[in-house]
C-alpha cells in the first residue's frame, strides 16, 4: 500500500529461493498474511487521521474500499484536511497512484487475467500484491497464488483497520490536542522514507520538499504540493540529458 | 466536495491500475515514463511531508508539529514500524502543547 520496502522485490527473491521446489502453496500464503497484518495496523493510523482531516466514517471507509492505495489516500485526504481544493486533492492523489499502471504493467503478461478477474485484480494492484507476485519470477502459479493471497488479504485487514481507526477517532472532539495533525506529516515521512535508497533520492526529496515551502506563500493550499511534481519532470530531463552526453562522449 | 473527492479521486486510481493490465507491456521499456513514475511518489511524497510540518493555509509557522515530525525521524532511523511512527509524532506533540511549551 505504501512505499514499503516490500517494493525492493530483488531483495525478496533470493529469500525464497528455499521454497521454490515445494509444491505447497502455505509458506506463500503465510507470508501473504504477515503483510495483511502489517497493513492493517497502519490502516488503522489512515482511518484516525482521515477523521482528523475532516471527513466522516464512510468517507473515509469508501477511500479504503474504492481507492486501495495508501499513499494516494493519505494524499487525498491530507489535502483536503489543509484547506487544499477538490482539483488539487485528486490530482496528488492520482499521481501517486501512477506507480501503479507499471505495476499493472509488469504484472499483466504473468498473471494473464481475463474477463472479472482483470477487472478485480486491477483493484489490488498495488505495492505489496506486485513485490509477492514478482518474487517468483519464474514460477508463475506461485506468482499468481502471491498476487491473489496478498491482494485480498491486504484489502480485507486495511479496510477493517481503516474501520476501527475512523470509528475510534471520531470520538475524539480535538485533533490537535492528540497531536493527529503531527501523525499526518509522520505519516508521510513514514511512507517516503524506504524510498530515499541514494543520493540523488535524497536531492530529490530535498528540493521537492524546498520548492513546496517556497510556494506556501503565494498558491493556494494544494498547490505547492503540486508543483513539486514538476520536480520529477526536470529530474527525468536532467538525467536524460546526462545520459545523452556520456554516450557521445563514448565513455560508457 | 469530500465525496466529489473521494469518487472522483477512487475513479482516477482505479483507472490507472486498470489501464496498466489493458496496455502492451511495451511500454515499460519507455525511459521517461518509468523514470518520471519512479521519481513522483519521492517528489510528492517530499512536499506533503515540509507543507503538512511547516504550513497552515498559506502561512509558514512553526509549532508542536515540528517536534512531533523530528521524533518520528528518530523513530524511523531506529526502525520502527508504521504504526510506531505515527503514534510518536502525536505523543510528542500533543505532550509539548499539554505541557504549555508549543502551540
Amino acid at each position: 500500500m505504501n512505499s514499503d520496502d516490500m517494493v525492493n522485490s530483488d531483495d525478496i527473491v533470493n529469500s525464497d529461493d528455499a521454497a521454490a521446489n515445494d509444491v505447497s502453496m502455505r509458506p506463500t500464503t503465510v507470508k501473504a498474511l504477515g503483510v495483511g497484518v502489517a497493513t492493517g495496523a497502519y490502516g488503522l493510523s489512515f482511518g484516525a487521521i482521515s477523521i482528523a482531516s475532516g471527513l466522516d466514517v464512510w468517507q473515509t471507509q469508501a477511500l479504503s474500499l474504492l481507492m486501495f492505495t495508501g499513499a494516494s489516500q493519505f494524499a487525498l485526504v491530507g489535502v483536503l484536511g489543509a484547506g487544499g481544493g477538490l482539483v488539487a486533492a485528486v490530482a496528488t492523489a492520482v499521481l501517486l497512484g501512477a506507480r501503479n499502471s507499471l505495476y499493472a504493467l509488469s504484472l499483466a503478461p504473468r498473471l494473464r487475467l481475463h474477463g472479472f478477474a482483470k477487472f478485480a485484480g486491477a483493484q489490488l494492484t498495488i505495492d505489496e500484491s506486485t513485490a509477492m507476485a514478482l518474487s517468483h519470477p519464474d514460477d508463475s502459479q506461485r506468482a499468481r497464488h502471491a498476487f491473489w493471497a496478498t491482494g485480498l488479504s491486504v484489502f480485507i485487514l486495511w479496510n477493517i483497520g481503516t474501520l476501527t481507526g475512523a470509528l475510534g477517532a471520531s470520538f475524539i472532539d480535538d485533533p490537535g490536542t492528540l497531536g493527529l495533525d503531527a501523525a499526518i506529516p509522520a505519516g508521510f515521512i513514514a511512507l517516503l522514507w524506504p524510498r530515499l535508497t541514494s543520493r540523488s533520492m535524497w536531492a530529490l526529496a530535498l528540493v521537492s520538499a524546498s520548492l513546496a515551502i517556497a510556494l506556501v506563500p503565494f498558491l493556494q493550499p494544494g498547490l505547492p504540493v503540486l508543483a513539486a511534481a514538476l520536480v520529477a519532470v526536470a529530474a527525468d530531463r536532467i538525467v536524460a540529458h546526462r545520459s545523452r552526453r556520456e554516450n557521445q562522449g563514448g565513455t560508457s | 466536495m469530500i465525496w466529489a473527492a473521494v469518487l472522483i479521486g477512487a475513479a482516477g486510481t482505479y483507472s490507472e491500475k486498470l489501464l496498466g493490465h489493458l496496455l502492451p507491456a511495451a511500454l515499460l521499456d519507455n525511459t521517461t515514463v518509468r523514470r518520471i513514475t519512479g521519481y513522483l511518489p519521492i517528489c510528492l511524497l517530499s512536499a506533503l511531508v515540509a507543507v503538512q510540518t511547516f504550513a497552515t493555509g498559506t502561512t509558514l509557522v512553526i509549532d508542536a508539529r515540528v517536534a512531533g515530525v523530528a521524533a518520528a525521524v528518530i523513530a524511523l532511523m531506529l526502525r520502527a514500524p508504521f504504526l510506531v511512527v505515527v503514534l510518536v509524532a502525536a505523543i510528542v506533540a500533543a505532550l509539548l502543547r499539554a505541557s504549555g511549551l508549543s502551540e
